[in-house]
């Protein structure tokens, strides 16, 4: 059904990507009429930013240095973001399916279509053969809609979104240890800390304004430990470096907290006092030695032996961590296991002490907050359990036993439809075609939709799929609120409408739901009142927001949740009572036995494959391949690897070579640096079809945040240029 | 707003190569779209070291004193300007002299182009661009007295080229103590994998290969020792 019907490059003339380098308008000087104080629409950092606005048309940016996180501080992709707005390959109509791809319709077209294929599926299939995807880069008003919409107007349990492939293994795990899934500190406590661990995080490229956050403190004399197989640019100045072999994140923790038990560098008073199960950490860590955890990890042992000296003894610290040790079919156990290293000495919840995963997509944390996962209702609730079911179903005012049960997760969505139990799906600002791992089974999926629809602003490779295109609104054209990495609720507001006859987002999702027949659930006529009620629905959650208004987000440059009342102004640092959030306010241990990756090496995969970001573009490059200067900062993937492996291969710099896992085959030119393992290659993963790094990548998830383990496969390098050797008979 | 005596400083030792400082540089409202700063990767295959040029500013600009058109100014202030579009006449030996490699020749232009200072900023009590955005603080504009506190670094403005010692209002920033930085990921491996083949996976006593896999990948729940090493 959702088969492609012209070829690629018919879509990519009429619908892009293609590079806007200049504003509408050329380069002239132009004087704005207004500055609008917001923030970027790209990672979890949110820096500050001032747009120049035009008659409603953005005409560039100017620093926002009064914003404290950033001060006036960007990375490229913020400095040229703007220029998605006036973009040539903006949608501003809706889109319908035909015999030449797309042609523009009207609104009531789009809607009536939609609407007739949601009924006709759901009533032939069940109501959870209709899913619902969304994403983490979009409001909080949007996320708390998205879960609204799917229970009570789809009335499908399956709606879930992008952030399934980001931050859940740090959620689940943080929910576990803590109680509560946020990070610990407001970044302003980094140059406070004698020791600052960084664990697979790629921080100066994918967050490169949090870069001076770590160096100021270690102008203030503190030392930096980075845990990455490849030395990125953060890890270049660090002082000590473990380039650990992917997938062996746990194992090398296990390693130092082996060391630190044995030398005594444990807080006893905290562990007895405020923390429960560190018998169990005590037994699964006695076996790795120096020896072993060398042997597993690659890492010297007396490095092991020098990182728990350092985190050991330190009085002050903080440890950041992101998608390298999450993305794993281990990766809560490897966030748990670090969680250990910080509750181990009982830094956390004092100023410079602490802890945090940097989300890395705009709205990362608040867009897992508000129920667009499978598992949550609004407020951080369990859709599981009895209490907060009935909470949120006399709040919306429907009856508990109307509200879905836990539905499937990104991925198994995915899997699910390529099964033939989901027929039908709308997705909004999710390019999974581009991001999910395995590409070639994610489009056998697509092509069996019986019916798609998604809302977006470009036309997404994801979107090419599609029966029907609602042209959604871009992060400027839009009021609404995100939470950033350090918790803290920030306000953006709407710097100009949509082009054409583009409509934001939440109308669209209001008027389906209308149509649906649930319109009275969905009667908002402005951001502001959906924000509004989501903190109202969110009072008594575990994510409390309902002290927060939008005036006081202005004023406060942001307010860090929990607010649980009007005169309460937020709470930047968490634990500072050193109450945890369960019961008996004690925090949790977990004993971590190792796990390798669910696909070793082996003779015929011999080398690890791990894939990540460059600093350029942003996830699946929706937005960012269409931004000229992007592109040419970075242009195509490319294939890092050590010189030793290449020598071995004999692979020369820049030469086009294959890359082979047991799910697909890629093209893509060697780049040869010192600054990887030689037993393991990188391929950035910002790109689609044949240049696609997901085409090689193994669908397998965690068993508990059904994360998929983009960091670790493996994978054989092929020369292309090789004739495959003959047998020559004896 | 920025004070008469605040100063440029630059650290390549901090630059992280996102190239923010360039980007941003070309959307400065004068600019339109062409970046008048670059940044220098010095060898990827080594390291990822990279470094912002900017326009140093010297005092006796060596740029202006080979130009044989008299097209390169410096003003009261001491900003060294890009070549006067009526007198330049596109000779590169601006280019080739310059002892930082500043300068740039815009073929299409036949213009050698510069950076400023954001004389169109700082004029208006603006930071320059490219220190304004910069996120790792490898470009600072700010007061001498601030930097020396706040850094461990020590500011530096006067520099030799052999014979030709040339003083520069940009200063930049060095350590004191002199080190030799192993940048090879190599150098922190264990010392038996630093001999090892790439390609052999089967590490001697590799304990983890056969209790790996969460899923029954046959592939990876067979018996480890049969499957053969790569030699």
């Amino acid at each position: 059904m959702a088969h492609l019907v012209i070829n690629e490059e018919d879509y990519i003339r009429r619908y892009g990507p293609s590079l806007n380098y200049t504003p509408e308008s050329g380069w002239k000087t132009e004087q704005a009429d207004r500055l609008v104080k917001t923030h970027c629409c790209f990672c979890g950092v949110q820096c500050g930013i001032q747009l120049k606005v035009k008659n409603d048309r953005i005409i560039g940016f100017e620093p926002w240095e009064e914003f404290p996180v950033n001060q006036g501080k960007l990375c490229p992709k913020g400095i040229k973001r703007y220029l998605q707005n006036e973009h040539p390959d903006r949608l501003k109509n809706p889109l319908i399916r035909c015999e030449s791809g797309f042609r523009s319709a009207e609104w009531e077209e789009a809607m009536e279509r939609t609407v007739t294929a949601i009924q006709s599926i759901q009533s032939r299939y069940g109501k959870d053969a209709f899913a619902f995807l969304g994403g983490a880069s979009m409001t909080n008003e949007k996320a708390y809609l998205n879960g609204k919409f799917a229970r009570l107007a789809l009335e499908t349990s399956n709606i879930d979104y992008n952030g399934r492939l980001c931050m859940v293994s740090a959620g689940a795990a943080n929910k576990m240890a803590f109680g509560i899934d946020r990070s610990a500190n407001p970044w302003s406590d980094i140059p406070k800390a004698e020791v600052v661990l960084l664990a697979g995080t790629n921080l100066s490229e994918c967050f490169p304004v949090l870069t001076e956050h770590v160096w100021k403190a270690r102008d203030n004399g503190g030392k930096i430990i980075v845990i990455d197989p490849r030395m990125t640019p953060i890890a270049r100045t660090c002082d000590l470096f473990l380039p650990v072999r992917p997938g062996t994140d746990s194992a090398l923790v296990n390693g130092i907290l082996h060391i630190m038990i044995l030398e005594g560098w444990v807080d006893e008073d905290f562990i007895r006092n405020h923390t429960n199960g560190f018998d169990r950490v005590r037994e699964s860590v006695h076996s790795w030695t120096p020896a072993r955890t060398q042997q597993v990890t690659g890492v010297p042992a007396a490095n092991i032996v020098k990182a728990a000296e350092l985190w050991g003894n330190a009085r002050t610290s903080i440890l950041l961590h992101a998608r390298g040790i999450e993305h794993h079919t281990n990766g809560v156990d490897n966030v748990l296991n670090y969680i250990n290293l910080v509750l181990t000495t009982g830094r956390i919840g004092r100023e410079g002490c602490g802890y945090g995963t940097i989300t890395g997509q705009g709205n990362g944390q608040g867009g897992r907050e508000h129920g667009q996962r499978c598992n949550q209702l609004p407020g951080g609730r369990d859709i599981n359990d009895a209490k907060h079911r009935n909470e949120i179903a006399d709040f919306w005012g429907v009856s508990e036993s109307e509200l879905p049960g836990e539905g499937l997760t990104a991925c198994e969505i995915i899997d699910a439809i390529e099964d033939g139990k989901i027929k039908g799906l709308l997705s909004i600002s999710f390019n999974p075609l581009v991001s999910i791992p395995d590409s070639r089974r994610t489009k056998a999926a697509l092509e069996k939709l019986e019916f798609f629809a998604c809302i977006d602003f470009f036309l997404s490779e994801t979107g090419r799929h599609a029966d029907v295109i609602f042209a959604g609104s871009l992060q400027a054209e839009d009021e609404g609120t995100v939470t950033t990495g350090e918790g803290r609720c920030i306000h953006l507001p709407n710097s100009i409408p949509p082009p054409g006859n583009a409509r934001v987002d939440w109308k669209i999702i209001c008027e389906l739901a209308e149509r649906l027949g649930k319109g009275q659930f969905f009667d908002f006529r402005k951001s502001e009142e959906i924000f509004t009620e989501l903190c109202a629905a969110s009072k008594g959650g575990p994510i409390d927001y309902s002290g927060m208004n939008y005036q006081k987000l202005e004023e406060d440059f942001g307010i860090f949740w929990p607010c649980p009342n009007s005169n309460h102004s937020g709470t930047p640092r968490l634990f500072e009572d050193r109450c945890f959030f369960f019961p008996d306010g004690k925090a949790r241990f977990h004993g971590i036995d190792h796990r390798g990756p669910a696909e070793e090496v082996d003779a015929d995969y011999p080398i690890y494959l791990t894939t990540g970001r460059v600093v350029s573009q942003y996830l699946s490059g929706n937005q960012t391949r269409r931004i000229g200067d992007l592109v040419d900062q970075y242009p195509k993937p490319l294939c890092e690897m050590h010189p030793k492996l290449a020598d071995r291969l004999g692979i020369l710099d820049a030469e086009e070579i294959r890359v082979v896992t047991r799910r697909g085959t890629m093209l893509v030119p060697a780049q040869i640096v010192r600054t990887i393992r030689p037993d393991t290659v990188f391929i950035p993963y910002h790109w689609p079809g044949k240049q696609s790094a997901n085409q090689l990548t193994n669908r397998v998830l965690d068993p508990i945040s059904k994360i998929p383990e983009f960091k670790v496969c493996a994978c054989r390098l092929e020369k292309i240029h090789d004739e495959p050797k003959k047998e020559v008979p004896s | 707003m920025i004070s008469q005596t605040d100063e440029f400083f630059v650290d390549a030792s901090r630059c992280i190569g996102c190239m923010a400082c360039v980007q941003a540089c070309g959307e400065c409202d004068t600019h339109r779209g062409k970046p008048m700063i670059h940044l220098e990767t010095i060898d990827r295959r080594s390291g990822v070291q990279t470094t912002p040029v900017i326009c140093m500013h010297c005092e006796d600009p060596t740029c202006a004193k080979v130009c044989p058109a008299d097209a390169i100014k410096q003003d009261d202030e001491g900003i060294v300007h890009s070549a006067a579009k009526p007198r330049c006449v596109s000779c590169s030996n601006c280019v080739l002299a310059c002892p930082f490699g500043v300068p740039k020749m815009e073929i299409e232009m036949q213009l050698m182009m510069k950076c400023d200072m954001c004389y169109d900023r700082t004029s208006v009590g603006k930071k320059p661009m490219c220190a304004t955005v910069c996120p790792s603080g490898a470009l600072y504009f700010g007061s001498r007295k601030t930097i020396e506190k706040i850094r461990q670094e020590i500011p530096v403005n006067e520099f030799r080229f052999g014979e030709q010692v040339v003083r520069t209002q940009v200063s930049l920033m060095t350590t004191t103590e002199k080190q030799s930085l192993e940048m090879d990921v190599m150098g922190f491996l264990a010392a038996d994998l630093k001999e090892e083949d790439p390609l052999s996976v089967i590490r001697k006593g590799a304990p983890d290969v056969a209790v790996a896999c969460i899923c029954d990948d046959p592939i990876i729940t067979e018996d480890s020792s049969q499957i053969p090493v790569i030699l």
